[in-house]
């Protein structure tokens, strides 16, 4: 039956009835989430006045964090914001191209029975304590760490690697560790949509294995691969914890300095500033991620 | 002997929106019928069945149930019970369970209970599979289940929204059979919601043929069949022939009309549908109230004659479409495979019976 | 053939997901501060030091405290939304539920400095109430997309039938729909819970003078030599999250196997 057929009078009020059983979360984030951000907002456009706030509109931190420094170099605001999204984009696509392969595996070539169990093993080590898996990366990265000591010991280097810990590459590794079962579960959900005829189709139709990939799985796993790389970028982009612990001085990225900024410098007008422009950023590019990604796909839902 | 309304239907409009899904539906259901909704998707006969049901609330107009009118009474105040198109077996619960769902209110003691619960599964042919789980139930149980929790509140009017269209052909035939055997039994009121015809000539004793929100014809399935009062109908009840005609006189009870391929016949007034003004008009013929003749001239029929266009083997029946001469498209007839009767091929010329009692006027 | 490369790559890849945490009981039980190979002997005296930490206990209770109370508001937070968004057409429906799965999509920092930035306007303290309130906003998406699936699934006319068969509205939401989601809601319940367990920045920058086991943790990594009882702890933890998690998949698969047939029995 349509859908006209099947509102009726247990919905007689049916805008009401939805109206009202919404309403209770719905205002939970009006005022946990719409006021807060607003007021994020408001205090963008104050100073900090030593202890107090002075309320008087003030764009005068929006101007520091794109003003230039004194030799010419970018602000360090804004180094920071291009930092954050180049290591960003660079965890996004490890992470999904990383997780690709591994989604099809599962999808195509684990028996249906054991597909949940696979999916099962996957997910575990994201459920287990964050700060202490970053921390263990740490452990493994380090200048006497793991993965050196056991190079060292195969004989594969004589001097530990440095370049691993206290950077952006310790940033990116740790991060697309923490967000693989991000990625890899919704490309895994597009695969499984995937009508096995179409492949076969395609087969019969001439194409061999890899111009099936090609021609039809890819495109029809797409809305997957679109979802991993909106799911594992915006997040990223605003952690602290991954760069705290082992990004080192060129590691830091946007969410650290908000954090300085509240916390430390008692600055609170300046990091809501910053924290209104990570924000714009990652709206920014989602939509613009979302727009091309529409384009590419044109008609395709 | 008409048994007194168990429903009354006064004018019913149900709109969604600027959506008009009844339109001014106006009927009697008689107490102990078996009543069916007959159209095709989208003309209303499921909205029809929710109205009665208390799932939808009409829009203008009355729905009188038992004598009382149903403005306001929700659907668990409604002496009506429903049989799900899905059937709605609560899969959590075990058979015994789902058949005893309405009863928990009754208040009944244990024993009472286990009783009418067996009782009602006992009708349906289902005795002892009470402690079965829903779910390791097939299709055809499932409907049995379904029919036992509905029946067993006693209601006035059994609501069946197609309850056979998810069940394959030779199931849902035996189906048809067991639930007239069913209503008989227990003699209360069915509806029966189906897009299926040939389910509804079987099984009704009135069919109300809708379409596009309204009743477009209600009567017994013979009277539908042989008298349908438009073309819309006959069109969707059965096979229908229609071939272009004119008047040629009208005098009193009967019209004179000259038809395409078949010549003169004069009908009675009520073979003729639906008057209105104009000559041109069209007669309708069923593809079996035609004959083929193969020996020869047999019977006083009237006879017309056409070459074989194609022929369609079903095994016991052959359909073969004859176009008459004179005669712009062909019409079907459909002739029972009897012992030693061939088959005849495409090209063959025929010898075409017919009775001007057998033809319907559409103007 | 193509699945063997893959399979070879599914492997590593496996490998990679479990480093970290198969290094975690390693140096928990290696007698030695110095987290690092070679290993130095066998000890369980990290798992005993962890009983002499009261501060870690209360760190513990203040979690546990936060993470119950943050999945029973979410969750029923989750159902309404989700029930109102699966059932019923109403105005404004998609901008409301975007704005209501929002946090899904925000980073973490940002909500976690809005709220402070109303708290420290409003002049509130802050404890482990102001952590349940930033916890439960991004619960509850989590908990939504999780129960809309499970409302959305549920064949509607089962709720019809129960009305034909004389119950009210809220005795078929009771007998029929809350047995039938079920699942859904008790997984909403986990997951909640393990996402408030386990979060660090909105407690960071939310909670009072008693940190959350995350915030107690974070504040220990400083310290060289409290690092293998972090080690134990995390061990203890992992060991936890992966029976709790394979609970709750053996209670999903058994659902799934009988269809969603939970007997809840006895009412008839």
């Amino acid at each position: 039956m349509s859908r006209r057929q099947r509102s009726g009078r247990l919905g007689r009020s049916e805008a009401a009835s939805g109206l009202l059983l919404v309403s209770p979360t719905a205002l939970y984030a009006l005022l946990l989430l719409a006021a807060p951000l607003a007021t994020i907002l408001a205090f963008s456009f104050w100073s900090q006045d030593y202890l107090t706030i002075d309320r008087s509109f003030t764009l005068k931190n929006y101007q520091e964090a794109f003003a230039s420094q004194a030799n010419g170099d970018m602000s360090l605001y804004l180094e920071l914001m291009f930092r954050s999204l180049r290591i960003s984009g660079a965890v996004t696509v490890a992470t999904v191209l990383l997780a690709f392969p591994m989604a099809y595996f599962v999808s195509f070539h684990v028996a249906p029975s054991r597909k949940s169990m696979w999916i099962f093993l996957i997910t575990i080590p994201f459920w287990t304590s964050y700060l202490i898996r970053v921390f263990l990366w740490k452990v493994i990265l380090g200048y006497n760490g793991v993965f050196n000591t056991t190079l060292q010991g195969v004989g594969i280097i004589d001097e530990p690697l440095t370049f691993i810990l206290y950077n952006a590459n310790a940033v990116v590794i740790t991060l697309a560790h923490a967000y693989a079962p991000f990625a890899i579960l919704p490309i895994f959900v597009a695969l499984e949509k995937i009508d096995r005829s179409l492949l076969e189709a395609s087969r019969d139709l001439g194409e061999n294995h890899i111009t099936t990939f090609l021609r039809v799985t890819l495109p029809l796993a797409m809305p997957g691969v679109v979802a991993a790389v909106l799911i594992v970028f915006i997040p990223t982009i605003g952690d602290y914890v991954t760069p705290r612990l082992v990004g080192g001085p060129g590691g830091q990225m946007i969410a650290n300095m908000i954090q300085t900024q509240f916390l430390k410098l008692n600055n609170a007008p300046m990091g809501a500033a910053l924290a209104v422009l990570a924000m714009l950023m990652v709206g920014a590019i989602s939509v613009i991620f979302v727009m091309l990604n529409r384009r590419f796909l044109g008609g395709q839902k | 002997m008409t048994r007194p309304p168990i429903i009354e239907l006064r004018d019913v409009q149900k709109y969604y929106g600027e959506y008009h899904a009844l339109r001014g539906i106006t009927c009697d259901i008689r107490q102990g019928e078996f009543f069916s909704l007959l159209g095709p998707s989208g003309c209303g006969k499921t909205t029809l069945l929710r109205t009665i049901a208390g799932f939808e609330d009409v829009s203008s107009g009355t729905v009188v149930i038992d004598g009382k009118n149903m403005q306001g009474v929700p659907a668990n105040q409604r002496p009506t019970n429903m049989v799900f198109q899905s059937y709605a077996i609560f899969p959590h619960l075990s058979v015994e369970q789902n058949v005893g769902f309405g009863l928990r209110r009754a208040g009944l003691d244990k024993g009472e209970m286990a009783r009418r619960v067996g009782e009602a599964l006992e009708m349906v042919g289902l005795a002892g599979y009470g402690k079965r789980a829903a779910h390791a139930l097939s299709g055809g149980q499932r409907q049995r289940v379904a029919l036992a929790r509905a029946l067993i509140l006693k209601p006035k009017v059994l609501l069946l929204d197609e309850p056979l269209s998810a069940l394959d052909k030779k199931l849902r035939e035996n189906m048809q059979v067991e639930l007239i055997k069913l209503q008989r039994q227990v003699g209360i009121t069915f509806i029966l919601v189906t897009h299926d015809q040939e389910e509804a000539l079987v099984m009704s004793d009135r069919i109300a043929v809708m379409s596009e929100g309204g009743i477009a014809q209600m009567d017994d399935p013979e009277t539908l069949y042989r008298r349908p009062n438009s073309r819309w109908v006959a069109d969707f009840i059965g096979v229908m022939n229609f071939l272009p005609a004119k008047v040629v006189s009208e005098a009193g009870d009967t019209v004179e009309v000259e038809i395409a391929g078949l010549g003169r016949a004069e009908l009675t007034a009520n073979q003729a549908m639906a008057s209105a003004g104009g000559h041109e008009v069209s007669v309708g013929l069923r593809p079996e109230t035609l004959t083929i003749q193969f020996n020869g001239n047999q019977s006083g029929e009237r006879i017309a004659e056409g070459v074989i266009e194609e022929v369609v083997y079903y095994g016991d029946m052959t359909y073969y479409d004859v176009r008459l001469d004179g005669a712009a498209v062909p019409v079907r007839i459909s002739m029972r495979n009897l012992v030693g009767r061939p088959v005849l091929e495409i090209g063959t010329r025929a010898r075409v019976a017919w009775s001007a009692g057998a033809l319907v006027l559409f103007r | 053939m193509k699945g063997g490369g893959l399979r070879i790559y599914a492997v590593l890849y496996l490998v990679f997901l479990y480093a970290p945490i198969v290094l975690l009981p390693i140096f928990a039980f290696n007698d030695s501060t110095i987290i690092a190979f070679p290993l130095s002997g066998f000890t369980t005296k990290w798992f005993g030091e962890l009983a002499d930490i009261p501060a870690l206990h209360g760190a513990v209770l203040n979690s546990l405290m936060i993470a119950i109370t943050t999945s029973l508001l979410a969750t029923t937070l989750g159902i309404c939304a989700s029930r109102a968004s699966a059932r019923y057409a109403f105005p404004g429906k998609k901008p409301i539920m975007g704005f209501i799965m929002l946090p899904l999509v925000l980073p973490e920092i940002i909500v976690a400095v809005a709220l402070l930035v109303v708290l420290l306007a409003l002049g509130l303290p802050l404890g482990a109430w102001t952590v349940i309130l930033g916890h439960v906003l991004i619960c509850t998406p989590f908990s939504i997309a999780i129960l809309t699936s499970a409302f959305a699934n549920m064949d509607r006319s089962l709720e019809e039938a129960a009305v034909d068969l004389g119950e009210t509205p809220w005795s078929t939401f009771r007998l029929i729909t809350l047995p039938l989601v079920m699942p859904g809601i008790i997984s909403s319940l986990l997951i909640s819970f393990t996402i408030s367990l386990d979060e660090f920045i909105i407690a960071f920058f939310l909670t009072g003078t008693e940190p959350t086991l995350p915030v107690y943790l974070w504040s220990q990594l400083r310290f060289p030599q409290k690092i293998p009882a972090v080690m134990a702890l995390g061990t203890i933890l992992v060991a936890l999250s992966v029976l709790l998690l394979t609970i709750a998949e053996y209670y999903r698969r058994r659902g799934v196997a009988r269809a969603g047939g939970k007997d809840t029995g006895g009412f008839l």
